[in-house]
C-alpha cells in the first residue's frame, strides 16, 4: 500500500467521536474511499456528511487519542503491480511479510469496475484436477468461482492446495482471511515444496491481525489477479479461505456504523458486497482467465445460514466434503456438489457419455442410500438393493475419494466397469448409442 | 415536471451509492440529476426530499466524489428511448448499449446510445392524413428482424389529435420526422420514429384488459400438461439454489410462442448472461427460420454491477416490453431474479434510514411487486388487435425458505407458482418443480378451461386431474412403504408408487439439455399422457412386489427412449410397440 504523504498536507489534529471502529473528524476536500493514516494506522472514508468525516480504522481504534495526527492520502486503496509480485507473502495491505524488499511496479486502485458483460467469453476449458469427485461429476472451467461448503474440522485446505497444484495455472494467488498461522505455514510449505513458489503471490491476513483488515484481502488478490490475467493474459487461479470469516467482518463495520441487520446479523448489502468479489471471476477474450476458488466454512452444516445462502446464489455451484465411514476416506458428496458449468466441457470437451454416465452413477448411488436406510431401519433388502450397496462402496472408493488421481477418460471406464458390474442395461437407463459403445457383458 | 431552467445542487453527504445533495429550487421525486464528479458525470435519482435536502442513489460507483461537488436536475424521471432498432440489442439496466462501450472494463458515467440513429428504416404509412388519432394509435411501421415495428403516437400526449401529413413509404432514420399531428388548438406536432417514457409508469394505451384464457405453449412438460400458464399470464419460479431456476428459465424463453422475448438478468451471475449472448446466436426459431436473438432483447444488470441500477433494470425492461405489446406483438419477459431487484430496494431502504420491515425489507415490498406483476397482462388495443405480455419472475428465497418476504410477496402477485424441490435436484429429477405443490390459477377460470376443451379435447383437463390423483398417490403409498417395509404393504401399494414414478420419469422429467427431449410439442404432450394414464389404467398381475419395480422400471426405460426419439419416427414406433409388448405380457 501506497503510504507516503506529500508535502504540504494538512494535518488534522482534532478528532472529534471515536467508536471502536471509525473516528470522526472535520476535514475538507476528503473524497469518498479516500484512504488516510489516523496515528499512524490505515483508515478509508466511509461516510462524509458536511465537514464531518467519518474513518474506518482497518486495525482499530485502541489508544487513538483525540487529538491524534490525522492525514489523508488523496488515493483510494493502491496495489503496486509487476512480476515482482511472484513469489511473495503479502498483509491485507499489500506490504511484505516475508522479509522481502518492497514490489516496484505500477500501482493500481483496487476494488476496480467489473467487466462488460458483452465482452465476456464463455468459459470453456476444463481444469482438471485428478480428483474423481470434481473432474467427473463436478467438472471445473476457466473463469468459473466456486466454493467449498465446508465444516471447520475438513481438510479443505488440503483438497484446495491439491487442486490449486494439479490445476496447471500459470499463476495462483493465495486469500488467506483469518487464517491461522499453522494453515499459513501449511500452504506456504506444501507451495514451495512442490516447487511451484514463484507461481504463487499470497495476501494474507492471519487471525493475529485485526479481523477489519480482512476485507481488504479478496480486493488486493483480485487486483493483482486481473494484473496477471489481463496484462499478461496468463491463466490465474484464485484461492479464497475463509470467506465466512471476510464476511464476518463486514457485518462487524456494518453493526459499528448503525446499520440495520437483516438476516443472521448480517448486512443487507451481504449479496452485493460477495458478487463484487466473486464476478472477478472471468474468462477474458484474449486467453486471460481469473478462476475462484475459495472456501466458506459451514457451521454444523447448515447451508441456510446468510452466508453460505448468498454465496450460493453467486457462485457457479460448491462442493461439498464428506467422511464416508463405509471407506474411511472423506469424499467429494456428489448429491449436494454442484459444477453449474460443468455442462459447457462435459461431453464436449470429455467424451460424449460422460453426462449420462455421470448422471445414472449418482441416480445409482442414490437408490443405494436409500437401501441403507431401509437396511438401518432393519427392513429385508432386495437384490436390486444388495447391488447398489455394492456399487456404491466401490464407488466411494474408486472415483469419490479425495484422494482418487486419475485422468477423466479413466474416470469415465471405470464408471462403465462399475455399472456394468452391479446392473442390467434397463437399471442403467442411459441412451441406446452408449450403450451399444461402451456396455461390457459380464 | 415542465421547468424552464434546471435546477441545480452542491453534494453536501455521501454515504456508499447514496448522496445527498443541497438543492437551489425545486425538485421532484424519481427525478434524474447528474452529478459532475472529476471524472465522469454521475447519473442519479431522487428518492427522497428532506427540506432542501434532495437524497439521491447514484447509480455509478461515488468513489472519490467529494462535497461541494455540482450536481444538475434534468427536469425528468428515468426514461427509456423506444424506437426501432432495440431487438437483438444487450442493455445493462439504464438502457445503456453494452455494445457500443470501449474496453473490456466498464468504466462509470459511460452512458451509450440505445438506438442507432444512422440506420435507415422501411416506413410503410398504415392511417390516413386527415383522421383522428390518439396515444398509441398505429401511423406506420417498420421491418425489425422480421417482426412489425409499429410507430405509434407518443404515448405521453394526452386528448386527440388530427394528423395533417404522414410521408410516403421510403427509407427514412428514426428521427425523421414521419408525421404531423395537429392538436384540439390547431398547435403542431412533429412526430418522429423515437419516444421517450418514464420506466416507473404503466403504459396504458390499450381498451381493455380481459383475465387471460390462451395457453401459452412453453413445451416443458411440467407446466403446460400440468400448471399451464396463459398468454398474458403471470408465474413465478421459486427454489433453492442449484434446483435449476435458470435452466428452466432459458428452456422457457427459447421455447415458449412469443414474438418478442425480453429477459431481464437482474443481479444474476454474469457468465450466465454469456450464455445467452453465444446461445441465442445461434440458436434457430423454428417459427420464422431466424435466430432467436434476432426477435430478443437482454437487460444485463449482473450482481457487480450497481445496486441502483439493478432496481431499475426490471422496470426498463418491463418498460420495453409495454412498448412492444402496444404494437399488437405477444412479449415474453422473464426477470431472473426478483429477489436481487428486492434486495436493492432492501439496501436502499436501509441506508434512507427507513423502519424495517420483515428481514429488513422495505414494508412496502408487497405492493411494489404487485403493481409491477400487474404491469403484465392480455389486452385488446384500441384498434382491436390483442397482444400480450407474459411475465416469469424467479425467486431466490432465503435459505430455501418459502416464507421469506419476497417468495410471500410474489406469491400475492403471481397466478402460477412453479416451486423447485431441493430433493428432487439432489436426485437430479430435471426440471425440479414439485408438481404437487405447483399449481396454476388459470386452471380454475371457466373461460381456460373452456378453450381447452375447444383446442385440445374435451377430456383433456380430467386427464390432468387423473395424472395429478396418481403423483399424489403415489407419494402417499412411497411414505407408507417407507414405514412399513417393503413386504409390510400389500402389492397394490408398489403398483400405486410406481405409477407415480411412472408419471414422474416420463412427463415431469425432462432433460433440457437433449435435441428432442427439450422442448415437447402440445400434440406430443397429449399423445404422451394419453399412453401414460393407458398403462396406468390397466390392471397387472404381479408376484411379488420386486416384479412390480422390474416391470415398471422397464417400461420406464421404454418410455424415456421413445422421448428422446424423434416424434412418429420409425424409432419412436419401436419403442410404442415395446411399451406395449411389455404391457401385453404383464396384463391380467
Amino acid at each position: 500500500m501506497n503510504m507516503e504523504t506529500q508535502a504540504f498536507q494538512t494535518v488534522y489534529t482534532k478528532i472529534t467521536n471515536i467508536t471502536k471502529a471509525t473516528v470522526l473528524l472535520k476535514a475538507t476536500g476528503v473524497g469518498y474511499e479516500e484512504m488516510a493514516l489516523v496515528h499512524g494506522r490505515l483508515a478509508q472514508v466511509v461516510k462524509i456528511y458536511g465537514n464531518d468525516v467519518t474513518l474506518q480504522v482497518f486495525s482499530g481504534t485502541e489508544g487513538i487519542p483525540t487529538n491524534a495526527e490525522v492525514v489523508f492520502l488523496n488515493h483510494p486503496p493502491q496495489l503496486k503491480v509487476s512480476d515482482q509480485l511472484a513469489g511473495r507473502f503479502f498483509n491485507a495491505f499489500g506490504d511484505p511479510i516475508d522479509g522481502g524488499p518492497e514490489v516496484e511496479g505500477e500501482i493500481r486502485n483496487i476494488g476496480s469496475p467489473s467487466v462488460n458483460p458483452v465482452r465476456r467469453m464463455q468459459p470453456s476449458e476444463l481444469i482438471a484436477t485428478g480428483i474423481a469427485g470434481i473432474d467427473l461429476n463436478n467438472s471445473l472451467v476457466t473463469g468459473q468461482k466456486i466454493p467449498f461448503f465446508a465444516d471447520p474440522d475438513q481438510p479443505y485446505n488440503q483438497v484446495m492446495a491439491n487442486v490449486a497444484l494439479r490445476a496447471q495455472a500459470d499463476k495462483i494467488i493465495l486469500g488467506g482471511m483469518g487464517m491461522s498461522n499453522d494453515d499459513y505455514l501449511f500452504f506456504k510449505n506444501v507451495f514451495s515444496n512442490a516447487g511451484a513458489l514463484d507461481r504463487i503471490v499470497s495476501f494474507v491476513n492471519t487471525t493475529d491481525n485485526p479481523p477489519v483488515e480482512r476485507l481488504l484481502v479478496p480486493d488486493m488478490a483480485l487486483t493483482a489477479a486481473e494484473y496477471f490475467a489481463v496484462d499478461k493474459k496468463q491463466k490465474v487461479l484464485v484461492l479464497l479461505t475463509d470467506m465466512t470469516l471476510f464476511a464476518d467482518a463486514l457485518s462487524i463495520v456494518s453493526n459499528r456504523m448503525d446499520q440495520i441487520p437483516s438476516k443472521d446479523s448480517m448486512p443487507g448489502s451481504l449479496y452485493s458486497d460477495l458478487a463484487r468479489i466473486y464476478e472477478k471471476a472471468v474468462q477474458f477474450p484474449d486467453g486471460g482467465s481469473i478462476t475462484i476458488i475459495a472456501v466458506t466454512t459451514l457451521s454444523g452444516g447448515d447451508i441456510t445460514h446468510a452466508i453460505p445462502d448468498n454465496t450460493g446464489y453467486i457462485t457457479e455451484g460448491q462442493l461439498f466434503l464428506r467422511r464416508d465411514s463405509d471407506i474411511g476416506k472423506v469424499i467429494v458428496d456428489p448429491f449436494r456438489s454442484l459444477s453449474r458449468l460443468k455442462q459447457l466441457v462435459i461431453g464436449k470437451q470429455t467424451r460424449a457419455d460422460h453426462p449420462q454416465v455421470m448422471n445414472a452413477a449418482i441416480r445409482l448411488y442414490a437408490d443405494a442410500a436409500n437401501a441403507k436406510t431401509k437396511m438401518e431401519n432393519g427392513f429385508d433388502l432386495t437384490d436390486y438393493d444388495e447391488r447398489t450397496l455394492v456399487f456404491a462402496k466401490s464407488y466411494s472408493e474408486k472415483l469419490l475419494a479425495i484422494d482418487v488421481n486419475i485422468d477423466v477418460l479413466e474416470m469415465l471406464d471405470t464408471s462403465w466397469q462399475l455399472l456394468c458390474a452391479n446392473f442390467t442395461k434397463a437399471e442403467v437407463g442411459i441412451k441406446q448409442e452408449f450403450l451399444d459403445k461402451h456396455w461390457i457383458e459380464n | 415536471m415542465e421547468r424552464k431552467i434546471k435546477t441545480t445542487g452542491k453534494v453536501v453527504g455521501i454515504i456508499a451509492n447514496l448522496v445527498i445533495v443541497d438543492v437551489d429550487g425545486p425538485v421532484a421525486q424519481n427525478e434524474i440529476g447528474f452529478i459532475h464528479h472529476p471524472e465522469a458525470d454521475l447519473m442519479a435519482e431522487v428518492i427522497k426530499v428532506m427540506g432542501k435536502h434532495a437524497y439521491v442513489q447514484v447509480f455509478e460507483s461515488t468513489r472519490g466524489l467529494m462535497v461541494g461537488t455540482d450536481v444538475v436536475f434534468e427536469n425528468h424521471m428515468l426514461e427509456v428511448t423506444l424506437g426501432p432498432g432495440i431487438l437483438s440489442r444487450n442493455y445493462d439496466g439504464l438502457q445503456n448499449d453494452l455494445d457500443k462501450m470501449e474496453g473490456v472494463f466498464l468504466q462509470r458515467g459511460n452512458y451509450t446510445d440505445p438506438l442507432n440513429r444512422d440506420k435507415k428504416w422501411a416506413f410503410t404509412p398504415l392511417a390516413k392524413v386527415g383522421s383522428q388519432v390518439i396515444a398509441g394509435d398505429w401511423l406506420g411501421e417498420v421491418p425489425e428482424n422480421g417482426m412489425p415495428h409499429r410507430i405509434m403516437v407518443p404515448f405521453k400526449l394526452e386528448g386527440s389529435y388530427t394528423i395533417k401529413s404522414l410521408v410516403a413509404k421510403g427509407s427514412y432514420v428514426v428521427d425523421d420526422t414521419i408525421a404531423v399531428i395537429v392538436d384540439a388548438n390547431g398547435k403542431e406536432l412533429d412526430i418522429t420514429m423515437v419516444q421517450k417514457w418514464p420506466v416507473k409508469m404503466p403504459i396504458r394505451v390499450y381498451k381493455e384488459k380481459p383475465r387471460p384464457f390462451k395457453l401459452l405453449e412453453t413445451g416443458v412438460r411440467c407446466i403446460d400438461t400440468l400448471n399451464p400458464i396463459m398468454v398474458g399470464g403471470t408465474g413465478f419460479i421459486p427454489g433453492p439454489f442449484g434446483t435449476g431456476k435458470t435452466v428452466l428459465q432459458h428452456a422457457i424463453s427459447k421455447q415458449a410462442e412469443a414474438d418478442i422475448v425480453i429477459i431481464a438478468a437482474c443481479g444474476e451471475r454474469a457468465n450466465e448472461v454469456v450464455e445467452i449472448f453465444k446461445e441465442f446466436p445461434e440458436l434457430e426459431d423454428p417459427r420464422t427460420g431466424r435466430k432467436l436473438m434476432e426477435r430478443t432483447v437482454i437487460i444485463a444488470n449482473t450482481s457487480n454491477m450497481p445496486v441502483a441500477a439493478r432496481e431499475a433494470s426490471v422496470y426498463t425492461a418491463m418498460t420495453i416490453g409495454e412498448y412492444y405489446r402496444s404494437m399488437g406483438l405477444r412479449v415474453l419477459l422473464m426477470a431472473d431474479s426478483t429477489s436481487r431487484w428486492a434486495q436493492a430496494l432492501r439496501e436502499m431502504s436501509n441506508r434512507l434510514e427507513e423502519l424495517p420491515g420483515p428481514d429488513a425489507f422495505p414494508m412496502d415490498l408487497s405492493a411494489i411487486v404487485s403493481n409491477f406483476y400487474a404491469r403484465a397482462g392480455f389486452v385488446y388495443l384500441n384498434n382491436g388487435e390483442t397482444a400480450s405480455i407474459t411475465f416469469i419472475g424467479t425467486v431466490s428465497p432465503a435459505g430455501g425458505n418459502l416464507k421469506e418476504p419476497v417468495t410471500e410477496s410474489t406469491r400475492k402477485a403471481a397466478r402460477c407458482f412453479y416451486g423447485l424441490s431441493q430433493a428432487r435436484a439432489d436426485s437430479k429429477r430435471y426440471p425440479a418443480i414439485d408438481a404437487i405443490d405447483s399449481y396454476s390459477k388459470y386452471l380454475e377460470y371457466p373461460e381456460v378451461q373452456e378453450y381447452f376443451n375447444e383446442h385440445i379435447s374435451k377430456t383433456w383437463l380430467d386427464k390432468v386431474i387423473v395424472a395429478k390423483d396418481l403423483l399424489l398417490r403415489g407419494k402417499e403409498a412411497m411414505e407408507q412403504i417407507n414405514i412399513l417395509g417393503d413386504d409390510g404393504v400389500p402389492i397394490e401399494f408398489h403398483e400405486r408408487f410406481w405409477k407415480g414414478e411412472l408419471i414422474d420419469f416420463v412427463i415431469l422429467q425432462q432433460d433440457a439439455f437433449d435435441k428432442i427431449d427439450c422442448s415437447t410439442p402440445l400434440v406430443r404432450q397429449e399423445y404422451l399422457l394419453k399412453s401414460v394414464l393407458d398403462v396406468a389404467d390397466t390392471s397387472f398381475e404381479f408376484k411379488g412386489f420386486e416384479d412390480v419395480s422390474t416391470f415398471f422400471k422397464n417400461v420406464i426405460n421404454q418410455f424415456k427412449q421413445l422421448n428422446y426419439s424423434e416424434y412418429e419416427s420409425d424409432q419412436f414406433n419401436g419403442y410404442v410397440k415395446a411399451i406395449d409388448e411389455l404391457v401385453q405380457a404383464q396384463k391380467k
